[in-house]
């Protein structure tokens, strides 16, 4: 039994620092081509965006969303803007409307549908070249879109482009360990960007081509996960999806351990289904790197957090038990006697590796912040990173996975309610 | 480039490989460094041992302070301590454990050997203590034992503490089991002679050998000092005999104490 655990131990070490290696090989190959846009950047062609604004239950926060819109540094007559309430109940639909004035603003009221039913009413009165959305939770930079066009007027084959999601205003733990995550995520982005990797097309202002839903349809509800499964639908019809680092947008993360979790419960169960409804395209060589690295990785770092937390809570049962012995045997007093001697340190060779995936780990946050914030100095939440996703991560994803064993689906509605 | 090609992922699959064969290398170094301090302090015993023994078998004598103090290195303890962890963390290095073992255990035997014989001429009979135990989740009660008998050993540093593997494959160890009769149930204790089977608590074990400790500790004596600036004329301390540090032998020429 032992030696099946640390057999398994081993392997998803190797996967977990396979993974890690890929991005920082992929980083020090491309970094010259991680480029930021000159201040004043300016297009050769300004063509027609649609982004629209799916709400609900947003009255608290939509009006900063729709000013930080209203604010891009884009020509008013091309860019359209559509707030669509997806019958919200609270008032919602009066701070709509008091933007009906606006000529580039649209508004549409419907009955309650879920995320997509919301974006797919926009889609269809949309007459922008390229389409985006924005969740009315975040604020968008004014430079952000206009960077985001830039990549599609550099590359004709670019078919979406992810911006960068950044943490607003992070205050308590919880927002701070999310701000370090969100840093990570956006190095990881990138990389997966140079390698076509890209699985989700966030919902916080990713652009793309009208043509990518002209020709595969409308958003579906995919467990409420759309913005994961339009990127897999499209890595699926070969459909390049690149990363703009500097498109920086301002999402207002959870504030709680619950609200958190429930937002990751959403993710991980929608990636574990959509997987599976995506399943033809792993480890198929014509999928590139989609099926051969992001879906498999995502699947080991599930497996992988599974089995490390089943392991760490053998290991202090296991531990307590052996104290709780000890004691009985010879008394608290010597059972708690500490002496140093290096002969006791941990030298198993798994020790060593978990170190090294955590310094990898340390690194891509690193990375990350650099290219978000251009700075590299130690932060202190990284701390915070380490201590709420190591213990928090696990239920989340051990409840997701249970769910989509069992069926069960996850509801947008109700997260926003939290 | 779009997509990454397979030179890459062998590539990254190379450096990953590369990462854990350095830390396979330095997991391994580290160990056969702590098994080589194991070696080491029982190079050392061995020679303390064998100068004993050499000192014994050449001049018909060893000193009988030496025997009340401890042939039985209290390094002899911290080389248990670490054999046991060893066996327990090491699991790629299990032939230099038994290797170890195998050494650490005759060392035992010597030890017990040389130290009945000085005893004997000596006069003295000190407590032993065989605790035979099996690794494994067979033996649930010998993890706990091990940790009874280190706190035994510091408490009581007069018993002679000597433990045996039960399963190790050393004929002296065998030969020895065959002596004692051990029953094959774990743990087990012979405690000077006389056969226990079961996990003992440290105060069981205590109560066990304090009579044995007191029975055949060296004779007390009673010191009468006669103290100048005492208010009472006498103070009465009992201590154990002195001993002349060049012969070993108690020292009878004390005119100050009176045997009792």
């Amino acid at each position: 039994m032992g030696s099946i655990s640390t057999t398994i131990f081993y392997i998803i070490t190797f996967l977990s620092i396979y993974v890690q290696v890929f991005f920082l090989i992929t980083f020090l190959d491309k970094r010259r081509k991680i480029t930021y846009s000159p201040e004043g950047m300016t297009l050769t062609r300004y063509p027609k965006v649609t982004v629209a604004v799916p709400c609900y239950n947003e009255a608290e926060r939509l009006e900063k969303t729709v000013l930080s819109l209203l604010a891009l540094d884009y020509p008013k007559e091309k860019l359209e803007i559509f707030l669509v309430d997806d019958g919200s109940t609270d008032n919602t639909w009066e701070i709509i409307q008091r933007f009906a004035t606006y000529p580039n603003v649209h508004v549409f009221k419907k009955e309650n549908g879920g995320k997509y039913t919301a974006l797919n009413v926009a889609l269809e009165h949309a007459t922008g070249e390229f389409f985006g959305c924005l969740d009315s939770d975040s604020l968008v930079d004014p430079a952000a879109l206009i960077r985001i066009i830039k990549y599609f007027e550099d590359d004709a084959q670019t078919m979406a482009v992810a911006p960068s999601v950044i943490v607003n205003n992070p205050k308590n733990i919880i927002q701070k360990a999310q701000h370090i995550e969100y840093h990570m995520a956006v190095y990881n982005k990138k990389m997966l960007a140079f390698v076509g990797g890209i699985n989700v097309t966030p919902g916080p202002f990713s652009i793309f081509r009208k043509y990518v839903f002209d020709t595969l349809g409308p958003y579906k509800k995919a467990h409420n996960t759309e913005d994961q499964e339009i990127a897999l639908r499209m890595q699926k019809h070969g459909y390049k999806i690149d990363h703009c680092p500097d498109a920086y947008v301002y999402t207002n993360s959870p504030t709680t351990v619950k609200k958190l979790y429930r937002q990751r419960l959403r993710w991980v169960n929608g990636f574990i289904r959509n997987c599976a409804d995506y399943r033809t395209l792993i480890f198929k060589k014509k999928y590139g790197a989609i099926g051969l690295f992001t879906l498999p990785a995502g699947v080991v770092s599930i497996i992988g957090i599974i089995f490390l937390f089943a392991n760490m809570i053998y290991s202090l049962v296991r531990a307590s038990i052996d104290k709780i012995t000890k004691i009985h045997a010879v008394g608290f007093e010597r059972a708690s006697q500490m002496h140093f001697d290096w002969f006791y340190i941990n030298t198993k060779a798994i020790f060593f590796f978990i170190i090294i995936l955590y310094v990898l780990i340390i690194v891509s946050t690193v990375i990350g912040r650099h290219m978000t914030e251009r700075r590299t100095k130690f932060s202190f939440s990284l701390v915070y990173f380490f201590a709420v996703y190591s213990v928090v991560a696990p239920f989340w994803i051990l409840r997701a996975v249970f769910q989509s064993i069992t069926q069960k689906e996850t509801n947008w509605a109700v997260e926003r309610k939290a | 480039m779009y997509t990454a090609g397979w030179k890459k992922y062998v590539v990254v699959f190379i450096i990953t490989a590369g990462i854990f064969a350095v830390g396979f290398y330095a997991s391994d170094y580290l160990n056969n460094k702590k098994l080589e301090s194991i070696k080491s302090i029982q190079d050392k015993i061995s020679t303390d041992i064998l100068s004993s023994e050499t000192q014994f078998s050449l001049l018909q004598e060893i000193p009988c302070a030496d025997v009340s103090n401890s042939i039985l290195s209290q390094e002899l303890n911290i080389l248990s301590d670490k054999i046991n962890y060893s066996e327990k963390n090491f699991t790629g290095n299990s032939d230099e454990i038994t290797s170890l073992k195998k050494d650490y255990s005759l060392l035992e035997i010597k030890d017990y050997l040389l130290l009945k014989e000085a005893s004997k001429r000596c006069g003295l009979k000190p407590v032993f203590l065989f605790y035979f135990y099996i690794r494994g989740d067979v033996c649930t009660e010998c993890t706990r034992e091990d940790d009874v008998l280190s706190k035994l050993r510091d408490t009581y540093p007069e018993v002679r503490i000597y433990s045996f593997d039960y399963n190790l494959d050393l004929s002296a160890v065998k030969a020895f089991v065959s002596i004692y009769k051990v029953p094959e149930i774990f743990p087990g204790f012979v405690i000077n002679g006389k056969s226990y089977t079961g996990g003992k608590s440290f105060e069981e074990i205590e109560a066990i050998i304090k009579p044995l400790i007191a029975k055949n500790a060296p004779k007390k004596v009673i010191t009468t000092v006669k103290k100048e600036d005492s208010t009472t004329p006498l103070d009465t301390t009992i201590t154990p005999p002195a001993v002349d540090t060049n012969t070993g032998q108690p020292n009878t020429t004390n005119d100050a104490t009176e045997t009792q």
